[in-house]
C-alpha cells in the first residue's frame, strides 16, 4: 500500500496478462455442485467431489483476491479500473436484491393470493370444496390444506407455533427484535469504522470494525438458536406446510448472506490489523463489504416487518 | 501486454483477451447449436408421421427439454455474449472487456453446465422430460432423479450470465472513448447495454425459482405443492417473471445487430436512432409486466388476465416503432443484397410475422384456443429463428472479414442463406395451420389430420439442418482462405471497428481513438 501515492492515472487500462484463475475457479465449482447433487441424490462419492471441489474453489478465490490486491498494490490500478469494481459490486449487490425479490414475491403470492383461493375466495376459490374442503386461509398457516381435508392421514402438518409477533409488550423477550437491534447497530458501527478510514484513524476504524464483526457473530448465534428453538420446541420445520418453506428459506438466505458478509468484514479487519492496508481514499474491499453489509441489513428489515411483525 | 495471444491450448484457457473470449464463446454457442440442432431433427423424424416409429414417448420428452434448454442457453445467449465481447469494445474504443479475468470465467462456467446438463442423458431415469419450461409439478414431485443436475447446471450457467452482464456493463460505462457519449454508442451497444440489465434483473429470480424446486424435492418444502398451502401456479409466475424478460434477451441484441447492417447495405444512416434506444427501453420496461400471457388458461382472475392482456398488446407498439424505423432505412437507400443483408432483410419481414402471430396469442381469449398448440411453437420459432439466430447469421457473416482478415464466398453465403431461409420457412410455416386446428405441442403422435402439415415440416428441417453444415464450411473455409478483406470490407460502414485493420490486432485502442 506503500506505494500509493506513487499511482498516477495510467494512460491505458490495466488489462491483466493470462490467468489461470477463472478455469480453475469453474472447476471448482463445477465440482462442488457436482458433488452437491451426487450427494442429494444419495451417491456415496458425492460428498469426496464436494468437499474437493469446494477447497478449490476457495481456494482459487482466495489467490484471486490476493493478486488483485497485489496489483492494487503495485500501482497498477488506475481511477478508471477502480470505477470498474466499483460498477462491478454495485450490480452484483442488485442482482443479490432480485434474489431475495423472488423469495419475498412468493410469500406475497402464497400469503395474499393463492392462500384466499385455497380457502374458497373469490374466483380461483371454486376447489375449495372439491379438493380442500373446510380450508380456511389464515396467515401463518398453522393447519396446512392436506390436515384439515385429509386428518390424519396428512402427510404435510403445518408448524405447532409460529415466529409471528407476540405482541410489543413482550418484544423484550422476543429474539427477532434483539437481532434487529443488533444489526441495526453493526450498520452504525460500520458507518463510524468508515468515517474513521476517510480521517485516517486507524485505531478508530480498528475498533469499530471489530465491533461490527462481533456484532456480525452475535446476530448469527441468535439466529442458530432460534432456529434450534423453532425445531426442538415450537414443531416449526422445513417441512412445516408453506410457512416453514417461507420462513426458513427467506431467514435462511439472509442468515448465510451475513454470515458471509460477517467473513467479509472479519478479512477486511484482519488486512487491516495485519497488513495496513486500506487507505483513507483507497479502500474498495472494505468498501464493498460495507455496501454488502448494508444491503444484509435491509433485507433484514424487510424480513422483520414481513415474516415477523405483520405476519 | 504489447504482446500477440499465447501459444497453444493455453491461449484458450488462460485468456484475458475480449476477442479470444468473444471467439470462444461463439464456437461454443455453435456446437450448442448443432447437439440441438440434433435433439430436434430426433423430434422431426418421429414426427414426420402419426404414429410411434423411432424414439419412445418418455425419450420424446427428453428430446423436446434438452432441445429448449440448449438452444436457450447454450446456443442463443452464448452467441450474443460473444458478440458482445467481440465487439463492444471495438464499438466503443476501449482496450477490453472492463473485467478480463472475470470475463475469462463466465465463459468457462459455460461448457462445464452443459456438460453437466448434457450427461443427464445417460443417467437412470433419463433427462429431464419436464419442458424447458419446467413447470411444477411435473419437475418436482414427477421429475427424473436427474432434475438436481438440472437444478445445479441452471444455478451456474445463471451465475455466468450475471457475471457476463456486469462487465459488459461496467465495460459501457466506464470504457468508453472521451467524447463517445451515450447518444453516440451503436445501437448494438445500447441494445446490450439493455440487455445486460434484464439479464442481472431476471437470472436471479431464475435461480430463485429452481432453488425452490430444490427444496420442494430434496427438503420437503411445499412452495408448489397446494396440500401444505403452496401453489403449482406460482411456479409459472415466477418463472414467468423470469422468462418473458428472457426472450426479450434473445432478441434485444439481434435488433442491435441489424441495425448495423441495414444502415451500410442501404448506404444511409440509421432512421429514428433515438426513437430506436427509447423504444428498446420501452421494451425492456415493458417486459416486467406482461408475463403472465404465458399463463392466460391456467384461471387467473378476469382482471389479470385483461391486465396481462392490454400490457402485452402494449409492446408491439415499441417493436412496431423499430421495423418501421429499419424499412425507412432502406427506403429510397443504394441497397446491395450481400449475405449480411440478406439475413437481416429476411429478419424484418420474419421476425415481423413471429410479432403478428404474438399479437394474437396476446388477445386472451383467442389464446384459450391456441395455447398448448403448435401455433405457439410457430410463433415463437418465427422469433427466435428468423429473429435471433439469423441476427447472429448476419452478424457473423458482417464481422467475419473483420475478424479472421478474410473475406468469405459471397455464393456459399448466399447459398447458405437461401437453404436456411427456405428451410426455416417449410418447418415452421406449417406449424401456425397445425396449431390453428388444433395440433398439441410437445406430444409425440398425433390424428392423422395433421399428417401433412408434420411431413412438410420435417423435410424443411432437414433441410435447414443442411443449411448450417454449409454455415460451418463457410466459417471455416473463409477463416483458412487466402482472400483478405480490406480494412473498411464493405462500402464506407459507419463505426469504430472499420478504423481497425483486418484482422483486428490482438490488441486494439489500448490508447482512447480519436472521435470527429
Ligand atoms: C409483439 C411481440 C410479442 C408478443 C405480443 C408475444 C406474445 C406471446 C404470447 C401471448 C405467448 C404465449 C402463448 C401461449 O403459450 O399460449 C408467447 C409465447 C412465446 N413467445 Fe412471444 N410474443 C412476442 C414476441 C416474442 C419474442 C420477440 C420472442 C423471443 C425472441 C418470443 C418468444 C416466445 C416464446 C419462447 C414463447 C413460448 C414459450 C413456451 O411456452 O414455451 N415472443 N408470446
Ligand atoms: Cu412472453
Amino acid at each position: 500500500m506503500s506505494t500509493n501515492n506513487e499511482v498516477v492515472e495510467h494512460e491505458t487500462y490495466y488489462v491483466p496478462e493470462q490467468s489461470r484463475l477463472p478455469i480453475f475457479a469453474s472447476l471448482g465449482l463445477f465440482l462442488t455442485v457436482f458433488g452437491a447433487g451426487r450427494m442429494l441424490n444419495g451417491s456415496d462419492d458425492g460428498s469426496m467431489y464436494f468437499f474437493v471441489g469446494a477447497l478449490l474453489f476457495a481456494f482459487v478465490l482466495w489467490s484471486w483476491f490476493s493478486i488483485v490486491i497485489a496489483e492494487n498494490m503495485r500501482g497498477l490500478n488506475s481511477m478508471q479500473l477502480k470505477r470498474s469494481y466499483v460498477i462491478g459490486m454495485g450490480w452484483f449487490i442488485f442482482s443479490e436484491v432480485m434474489f431475495f425479490a423472488a423469495f419475498f414475491g412468493a410469500l406475497w403470492y402464497v400469503r395474499s393470493l393463492a392462500g384466499p383461493w385455497l380457502g374458497g375466495e373469490g374466483e380461483g376459490g371454486a376447489a375449495n370444496p372439491l379438493i380442500w374442503p373446510g380450508y380456511q386461509h389464515e396467515w401463518p398457516v398453522m393447519n396446512t390444506p392436506d390436515m384439515v381435508a385429509n386428518g390424519d392421514k396428512a402427510k404435510i402438518l403445518g408448524p405447532e407455533q409460529s415466529m409471528s409477533n407476540p405482541g410489543l409488550s413482550n418484544w423484550a423477550s422476543w429474539l427477532p427484535f434483539w437481532n434487529t437491534v443488533i444489526l441495526l447497530a453493526s450498520s452504525v458501527t460500520i458507518h463510524i469504522a468508515h468515517s474513521a478510514l476517510k480521517s485516517n484513524k486507524r485505531s478508530v476504524f480498528n475498533l469499530w470494525l471489530t465491533v461490527t464483526v462481533l456484532l456480525g457473530i452475535a446476530f448469527i448465534i441468535l439466529q442458530i438458536e432460534e432456529y434450534v428453538h423453532a425445531y426442538r420446541e415450537m414443531g416449526l420445520t422445513l417441512e412445516s406446510g408453506i410457512y416453514g418453506a417461507t420462513f426458513f428459506l427467506l431467514t435462511g438466505f439472509h442468515g448465510a448472506h451475513v454470515t458471509l458478509g460477517t467473513f467479509m468484514l472479519l478479512l477486511m479487519l484482519l488486512r487491516s490489523i495485519l497488513k495496513g492496508h486500506f487507505k483513507h481514499d483507497d479502500s474498495f474491499g472494505f468498501d464493498a463489504a460495507a455496501w454488502y453489509w448494508h444491503f444484509v441489513d435491509v433485507v433484514w428489515l424487510g424480513l422483520f416487518f414481513y415474516v415477523y411483525v405483520f405476519a | 501486454m504489447a504482446h500477440g495471444p499465447a501459444q497453444g491450448i493455453r491461449r484458450w484457457l488462460y485468456t484475458t483477451n475480449h476477442k479470444d473470449i468473444g471467439t470462444l464463446y461463439l464456437w461454443f454457442s455453435f456446437a450448442m447449436f448443432l447437439l440441438g440442432g440434433v435433439f430436434a431433427l430426433v423430434i422431426r423424424a418421429e414426427l414426420f408421421e402419426p404414429g410411434m416409429q423411432i424414439v419412445e414417448p418418455e425419450f420424446f420428452n427428453q428430446m423436446t427439454t434438452m432441445h429448449g434448454l440448449v438452444m436457450v442457453f447454450g446456443a442463443v445467449m452464448p452467441a450474443f455474449v460473444g458478440l458482445a465481447n467481440w465487439m463492444v469494445p471495438l464499438m466503443i474504443g476501449a482496450p477490453d472487456m472492463a473485467l478480463p479475468r472475470m470475463n475469462n470465467w463466465s465463459f468457462w462456467i459455460l461448457p462445464f453446465a452443459f456438460a453437466m446438463l448434457s450427461s443427464t442423458l445417460f443417467m437412470d431415469g433419463g433427462a429431464p422430460n419436464f419442458g424447458w419450461t419446467f413447470y411444477a409439478p411435473l419437475s418436482t414431485t414427477y421429475a427424473p432423479p436427474s432434475v438436481t443436475f438440472f437444478i445445479f447446471a441452471v444455478h451456474i450457467m445463471g451465475a455466468s450470465s450475471i457475471m457476463g452482464a456486469i462487465n459488459i456493463i461496467a465495460t459501457i460505462v466506464n470504457l468508453r472513448a472521451p467524447g463517445m457519449s451515450y447518444m453516440k454508442m451503436p445501437l448494438f451497444v445500447w441494445t446490450w447495454l439493455i440487455t445486460a440489465f434484464l439479464l442481472i434483473a431476471v437470472m436471479p429470480v431464475l435461480a430463485a425459482v429452481v432453488t425452490m424446486m430444490l427444496f420442494d424435492i430434496h427438503f420437503g418444502t411445499s412452495f408448489f405443492n397446494a396440500a401444505g398451502g403452496g401453489d403449482p401456479v406460482m411456479f409459472q409466475h415466477i418463472f414467468w417473471f423470469f422468462g418473458h424478460p428472457e426472450v426479450y434477451i434473445m432478441i434485444l441484441p439481434a435488433f442491435g445487430v441489424v441495425s448495423a447492417i441495414i444502415p451500410t447495405f442501404a448506404r444511409k444512416s440509421l432512421f429514428g436512432y433515438s426513437s430506436m434506444v427509447y423504444a428498446t427501453a420501452a421494451i425492456a420496461f415493458l417486459s416486467f409486466v406482461v408475463w403472465a400471457h404465458h399463463m392466460f388458461t391456467v384461471g387467473m382472475p378476469l382482471a389479470g388476465e385483461m391486465a396481462f392482456m392490454y400490457m402485452t398488446m402494449l409492446i408491439a407498439v415499441p417493436t412496431g416503432v423499430k421495423v418501421f424505423n429499419w424499412v425507412a432505412t432502406m427506403f429510397k437507400g443504394s441497397m446491395t443484397f450481400e449475405t449480411p443483408m440478406l439475413f437481416s432483410v429476411a429478419f424484418v419481414i420474419l421476425f415481423t410475422i413471429g410479432g403478428f402471430s404474438g399479437l394474437m396469442l396476446a388477445i386472451a381469449p383467442a389464446d384459450f384456443q391456441y395455447h398448448d398448440t403448435y401455433f405457439v411453437v410457430a410463433h415463437f420459432h418465427y422469433v427466435l429463428v428468423p429473429g435471433a439466430i439469423f441476427s447472429i447469421t448476419a452478424g457473423v457473416y458482417y464481422w467475419l472479414p473483420k475478424w479472421c482478415g478474410n473475406m468469405y464466398n459471397e455464393t456459399l453465403g448466399k447459398v447458405h442463406f437461401w437453404t436456411a431461409f427456405i428451410g426455416l420457412n417449410v418447418t415452421f410455416f406449417p406449424m401456425h395451420f397445425a396449431g390453428l386446428s388444433g395440433m398439441p405441442r410437445r406430444i409425440p403422435d398425433y390424428n392423422m389430420m395433421f399428417a401433412d402439415w408434420n411431413m412438410i415440416s420435417t423435410v424443411g428441417a432437414f433441410l435447414f439442418g443442411a443449411a448450417q453444415i454449409l454455415f460451418l464450411f463457410n466459417v471455416i473455409a473463409t477463416i483458412r482462405s487466402k482472400r483478405p478483406a480490406s480494412d473498411e470490407v464493405w462500402d464506407r460502414p459507419e463505426g469504430l471497428e472499420w478504423t481497425l485493420p483486418s484482422p483486428a490486432p490482438y490488441h486494439t485502442f489500448t490508447k482512447p481513438p480519436p472521435l470527429s
